[in-house]
């Protein structure tokens, strides 16, 4: 049987089979050799460019905290859909959905994906909502996914929109108190690296590139309430007033911090679309102007120093006109003879001038310039503007005389304040500053406690009855301040009919805290002095401030005493 | 030559286990990684729901309309200065 089988099969067919499988073995043997020996390298590596991805890690950017840790810039996570334009365009049936599901035209998603063809990665559409995230992905299209990203969001919008400022479209700080921490605040975002399946799907982790290292936290000198109970106020005046703009800021007085700064127009950071760039400029600081009558408080300071006046030294300013190198100095009417606190009290431009006419010639210029006139306060702004003080040898007589009133020099909202702060704070000028807790030990002595202390005073009477600034009193507290009520500079001279009106003050003048300034621009309508202007919105603020921060009420008159009850005592 | 024998086929024997053992390694890696992935995805939500949440408490807890509700649906104000009475801690 098997004789007969080996003798049917014959030896010619038998050759070719065991050949053709011989052929056949070769053949893959072959293959095996040349795909894991000879080109392994290239295949290993085609396989690594198609499948290993290095994909980001996202860090936030770290918040904005108010000195009390409320949030005042938080960055909170967001969606945002990408696209890999290999398996998109294999998919273009899929298109008109994912358009509507990204809520943008057909043509749009065409043409940005065929333009990135050859590419791997495009945006489709970046900082979605959830719910919009998760219709797009929900569709299943081929080579769309989603990445964390995150968008900053101002709770307080435009209450503090000039101080904190805003970022651009990858978190980098553009304006504001975000461009000047950038560094501090910004995250630094990591990567790894991951093998991906043919659908853009993560299959496995390989390795950790760079770890991801969120952003810190930043808290500021501002106190939230204080901020908005400005804002409101500020906005208020302006609209009441028709004025064209206005800012004020609140320091404290001992350490520097900036606990309020607000300006109008304002804008909302929030809102992308929302700026102009007129309205984007924190004018409390980046903007400079004549401080006019404000400044007098500075004459009389200089003039304390020299020790060629005392307090109750008289001047005469009658007949209400002085006559300086062809120019004439006169005030709004016949003061007669007034001591040295009556200048500050009846804002007497003709005093002011006398008294600066008869210092040494350097004195007046020495502490204005101390108290840091022309001279950018340091805060770290971007964008401060250093304001402007001639040098000392250039002073004419004429300049001397007006600039003792606040003519022919520039000073920014914020510079003002702190001037004002040091002579709340017994003569030391303090370091500003946006961070909390400031440097208490960084003030620098610009003049004698005991001037200081005068001039506080005068600066108390003329907010008393008969002083021009008697609408900033503020109900149980004893508040110190000055008016202003400066010309604005036009071409060739100064507008008889623009005004800007001041004031700068602080509270409580037994022992100040608060120190304040506030400038409204043009005002329109009957009112327009300082007194009228800016001094009742100073004692709104400064008022809201002194409950808000718990400071006790110094100006209780004597019977009043008695409403003062001590918790747990007899009632 | 049977010391040989039963030598080669211990490490047989081992070789086979330790194969097994990859394949559950391997098993197990993946499981892992799938839950992994899982709880990713879910701390990813988490912070997107943590961010939603902060934004909806500071929406509420703004200034203007904590003011607003107080003035007009609670028709509260502040009282006069004269109509106050400080208490100061001893």
């Amino acid at each position: 049987m098997t004789r007969k089988h080996t003798q049917w099969i014959q030896p010619g067919r038998r050759r070719f089979v065991l050949g053709a499988c011989g052929l056949l073995a070769g053949a893959l043997g072959a293959r095996a050799v040349d795909l894991q020996l000879l080109r392994s390298d290239f295949l290993r590596n085609q396989a690594r460019v198609r499948h290993v991805r290095s994909v980001p890690l996202s860090a936030h950017r770290g918040m904005f905290l108010d000195r009390n840790g409320e949030p005042l810039a938080i960055s909170t996570p967001v969606w945002s859909i990408w696209g890999d334009p290999g398996p998109l365009l294999a998919a273009r049936e899929l298109w008109p959905t994912l358009a509507s599901a990204l809520d943008m035209p057909l043509e749009r998603l065409a043409e940005r994906v065929t333009a990135a063809a050859g590419r791997e990665f495009i945006w489709l559409r970046r900082r979605l909502t959830p719910s919009a995230t998760e219709r797009v992905l929900d569709l299943g299209v081929p080579g769309v996914g989603r990445r964390r990203e995150y968008r900053r969001y101002y709770p307080t919008a435009e209450v503090s929109g000039h101080v904190l400022g805003f970022t651009g479209i990858d978190d980098q700080g553009r304006e504001g108190l975000e461009l000047a921490y950038d560094d501090w605040l910004q995250g630094h975002p990591g990567r790894k690296r991951v093998v991906i399946d043919r659908l853009g799907r993560r299959i496995s982790d390989l390795e950790l590139i760079r770890e991801a290292v969120p952003g810190r936290d930043l808290t500021l000198s501002i106190d939230r309430r204080m901020q908005y109970l400005a804002y409101r106020e500020l906005k208020a005046t302006v609209q009441h007033h028709g004025a064209t703009s206005g800012s004020m800021v609140i320091l404290d007085v001992h350490t520097g911090e900036i606990l309020a700064m607000v300006n109008q127009p304002a804008f909302n950071p929030n809102d992308g679309r929302d700026r102009a760039s007129a309205d984007l400029r924190n004018r409390a600081v980046t903007d400079s102007f004549e401080p006019g009558s404000t400044m007098k408080t500075f004459t009389i300071a200089a003039a304390l120093e020299s020790g060629q006046y005392q307090p109750e030294t008289s001047v005469f300013t009658a007949p209400g006109t002085l006559r300086v190198g062809g120019h004439t100095i006169s005030d709004y009417r016949d003061l007669g003879e007034l001591d040295v606190g009556g200048i500050l009290r009846k804002s007497s431009n003709v005093g002011a001038s006398r008294v600066a006419l008869s210092l040494e010639q350097h004195e007046l210029w020495r502490l204005f310039s101390r108290c840091g006139v022309g001279e950018s306060t340091g805060s770290g702004f971007p964008g401060e503007a250093g304001g402007k003080l001639l040098p000392a040898g250039s002073w004419s007589q004429v300049e001397t005389a007006t600039m003792a009133f606040g003519y022919g020099m520039a000073v920014t909202p914020l510079q003002l304040a702190r001037a004002y702060a040091a002579i709340a704070a017994d003569g030391v000028l303090p370091e500003v500053t946006f961070h909390k807790g400031g440097r208490p030990d960084a003030g620098e002595r610009v003049m004698s406690r005991e001037t200081a202390q005068a001039v506080r005073h005068m600066l108390e009477s003329a907010v008393a009855p008969g002083g021009t600034g008697v609408r900033a009193a503020v109900p149980g507290y004893r508040v110190a301040g000055k008016t202003g009520t400066a010309h604005m500079a036009a071409a060739g001279g100064y507008a008889a009919d623009r005004y800007r009106a001041l004031f700068a003050g602080f509270a409580p003048a037994s022992e100040p805290r608060l120190a304040a300034v506030v400038v409204i621009d043009e005002p329109q309508g009957e009112e327009f002095y300082g007194g009228q202007v800016a001094a009742p919105l100073f004692a709104r603020v400064i008022g809201g401030s002194l409950r808000l921060l718990d400071i006790r009420p110094d100006g209780l008159e004597v019977p009043d005493e008695q409403r003062l009850r001590t918790a747990g005592g007899a009632t | 030559m049977i010391g040989e024998r039963s030598i080669a086929f211990g490490l047989g024997v081992v070789v086979l286990l330790s194969a097994l053992a990859v394949v559950d390694a391997q098993h197990r890696s993946r499981a892992l990684f799938v839950e992994l992935q899982a709880l990713e995805a879910e701390a990813a939500e988490l912070e997107t729901e943590w961010g939603r949440l902060q934004l909806e408490q500071s929406t509420w807890a703004t200034h203007g309309r904590i003011e607003r509700i107080a003035r007009e649906e609670l028709d509260m104000r502040l009282p006069e200065f004269d109509s106050a009475e400080i208490v100061v801690l001893p």
